[in-house]
């Protein structure tokens, strides 16, 4: 046969799907579905500035060896895919602060996160095929199944996520495509829809079954999905730090900060991020040039960070009271502290360190 | 052919892959790039994603708090 041979004697075109790829097993096994089926897929991760990482065990000293690993690029490696991982941090502002469809049980915009995530892999999708024709990609495929979460998982979620996203029936959900209408890789034959699957519900049996037949046995689960804004704490960190600032905003600076240290609100205006052990140390170290921070310098202790601006000298001792309470001169009659500004400029103050009862609950964010 | 420097200091996983990933897209098959990250993390992850992309990691090297690896680029793919 040669090149130039009509394509109907050649071997059938295959066929190229973008898979969304969170690093978490439905995912891994929505692309090894249509791998069975002889598809072609590429992975696309994206990073959205919540997503519970590696990084969050990269800091923590304690988590050490807890596998730092990205899961993301690990299941794409596991699958044999490359992967695209694209930064949509700034972008997914609006998703977070004006989410169409509403919240979950906390900050979790998730039906607007999925339609935006599907709008951006529909976009790739057809910048690909503009620049490589049927080299480009034919559809899209995600790990989602119908009723699994009860945001964004929903039958009627659905066809509002293909909808909305100008996916339409280029978005296939290979585990719960026999609960779902028709889409188009189905109709052209380029996958079999007797061989996908009817997923539903969230029962996780199915999902363990298919993974073992596949013979995938390591695989990540967080519990809460790959987000952090499906965390309670978190969530009350952010809407605390919306709260402090008159308004509904942040920078990426601003969400890294959330995951990291313990986090005290003495005043509306001002609040102190301390370090809980040398890996938070070292990893807010870096941010002392755009923070004021204070450290102990007569024994050992934390570092903490002043978000915020104190108003009196008053309120620098109290904050100076509260990092000296976590040092390990807690019980010492005086403890001193070093207090530096961003350009630099430190001094010295000696000050008592606060007792317990000095540091209410209700501070704790 | 030439080697080309990329600072993804103080960037937590997965900026480092990110910035990486974006100079690779911009440069040509058989230019060198050495990353130097403070994230231990970058230590699995470059190497994995240079692994899934095809292009080769030439070394890794931990000193002090910074980890540097340096990677040489492959064939070039459709850029999504």
């Amino acid at each position: 046969m040669t090149e130039s041979a009509p394509r109907t004697l050649q071997q059938p075109l295959q066929r190229r799907a973008i898979a969304l790829v969170s690093g978490g097993l439905d995912s891994m096994l929505a692309v090894k579905v249509m791998q069975e089926q002889g598809i072609h897929v590429e992975g696309v991760n994206f990073f959205t500035g919540f997503c519970v990482e590696g990084h969050t065990h990269a800091i923590r000293k304690k988590d050490k060896d807890k596998n730092k690993r990205n899961n993301a690029l690990w299941v794409a490696e596991q699958l044999g895919i490359k992967l695209h991982i694209v930064d949509i941090s700034e972008e997914y502002k609006d998703v977070v602060l004006n989410p169409k469809h509403g919240y979950g049980a906390n900050l979790n915009p998730c039906l607007d996160c999925k339609i935006f995530m599907v709008n951006k892999a529909t976009l790739m999708l057809n910048k690909a095929r503009e620049l490589a024709g049927e080299k480009g990609f034919d559809f899209i495929i995600t790990g989602e199944v119908v009723g699994q979460r009860p945001k964004s998982q929903r039958k009627e979620t659905m066809p509002i996520i293909s909808r909305e996203s100008g996916a339409d029936d280029r978005l296939l959900r290979p585990l719960s495509a026999r609960n779902l209408p028709e889409t188009l890789p189905e109709r052209e034959g380029w996958v079999d829809r007797s061989r996908l699957h009817d997923f539903s519900g969230r029962n996780r049996k199915p999902q363990m079954a298919l993974a073992k037949r596949f013979g995938l046995d390591d695989f990540a689960q967080p519990a809460g999905g790959c987000c952090f804004l499906t965390d309670e704490s978190y969530s009350r960190k952010l809407a605390d730090l919306w709260q402090a600032r008159n308004e509904r905003r942040y920078e990426l600076d601003d969400i890294m900060l959330l995951k990291v240290g313990r986090h005290i609100r003495p005043a509306p205006h001002y609040k102190l991020i301390i370090s809980r052990e040398e890996g938070e140390n070292r990893f807010l170290e870096g941010y002392r040039y755009q923070f004021t921070s204070i450290t102990t310098s007569s024994c050992p202790g934390p570092l903490a960070l002043i978000d915020g601006e104190l108003t009196s000298d008053e309120e620098l001792r109290q904050a100076a009271a509260i990092v000296a309470r976590y040092s390990k001169g807690r019980t010492d009659d005086e403890v001193v502290v070093e207090v530096r500004d961003p350009s630099g400029v430190a001094r010295q103050l000696p000050v008592c360190p606060a007792t317990p009862d000095q540091v209410p609950q209700e501070w704790m964010v | 052919m030439s080697h080309h420097e990329l600072d993804a200091r103080r960037l937590l996983c997965p900026m480092p892959v990110i910035k990486t990933q974006n100079q690779v897209n911009a440069l040509q098959q058989g230019d060198t790039l050495t990353v130097i990250c403070t994230d231990p993390g970058a230590l699995n992850d470059i190497p994995a994603w240079c692994r899934i992309n095809g292009h080769a990691v030439l070394e890794t090297r931990e000193e002090g708090h910074e980890v540097r690896v340096t990677l040489e680029i492959g064939e070039s793919s459709i850029a999504l």
